[in-house]
């Protein structure tokens, strides 16, 4: 699963890319956001708020509800600023 | 037609070669923006816009095409810019043409309210104070949700 960050999630969780490999429970963005902030403080720290966190799974705006896949592109980030 | 690009633009040559050879053109409706050089009440030295590669270009696309679906519009220009920019420097472009002012102007108020909350960039201020991210804003959404009223109009086309 390409998981991609920008903004304030980027510089939070400190990569702005990587590859990683969810336990296959992990179906819904909402669970691989949980399983996420296992992952380390900057983790943690980046999504502890989900009312800021905005997703795109395959270029796509979705909600926390939406299912996710090992071969999905999912792009994590605070609201965005245009124009 | 839209652009993500790092270089600056010229704002005349772009807005003429949206009118050039089509003589139905009416109006031309356009909106620059710039990098302003403060912000909360401190001087910014320079804005780095950081955006999402592929889905910058897919939203982008998304919001002309709302445009010309809400719109009776004879051609759409959208140049973004990211990488970094100092105060005075031109950030985007929005220039729409129309058989009348009506349709250019407003669908490039539209547009320049749209791309606000939904175009994958991210700006990052920095000023004596060190490095900031610039926050969404609810006045932001309130100017993108005041055209969502009028999304059904888009069977009646506005001319």
């Amino acid at each position: 699963m390409q998981l991609l960050y920008f903004g304030w999630v980027r510089t939070k969780i400190g990569s702005g890319r990587e590859t990683l490999d969810p336990p296959a429970e992990i179906t819904d963005v909402r669970s691989l956001v949980e399983w996420l902030k296992q992952r380390g403080d900057g983790y943690q720290e980046a999504l502890q708020d989900l009312e800021t966190i905005r997703v795109a799974v395959n270029q796509e705006m979705v909600d926390l509800d939406a299912l996710v896949s090992p071969s999905d592109e999912i792009a994590l980030f605070p609201p965005m600023t245009g124009g | 037609m839209i652009k993500v690009q790092e270089q600056d633009f010229d704002i005349g040559a772009e807005l003429a070669s949206l009118t050039d050879g089509n003589t139905s053109v009416g109006g031309l409706g356009c909106f620059v923006g710039l990098v302003r050089d403060m912000a909360n009440e401190e001087q910014i030295s320079s804005m780095t816009l950081e955006h999402y590669p592929g889905m910058t270009e897919k939203q982008l696309a998304a919001l002309e095409a709302e445009a010309r679906d809400r719109w009776t519009l004879l051609d759409v220009l959208i140049i973004h810019r990211y990488g970094r920019l100092e105060p005075g420097d031109r950030i985007v472009l929005v220039g729409t043409t129309s058989a009348h002012r009506e349709a250019a102007l407003e669908s490039c108020h539209f547009l320049i309210d749209w791309l606000k909350t939904k175009a994958p960039f991210w700006k990052l201020e920095e000023s004596d104070t060190g490095e900031s991210w610039v926050a969404a804003r609810d006045s932001d959404d309130d100017a993108a949700d005041r055209w969502s009223d009028t999304a059904t109009q888009s069977e009646q086309k506005k001319v």
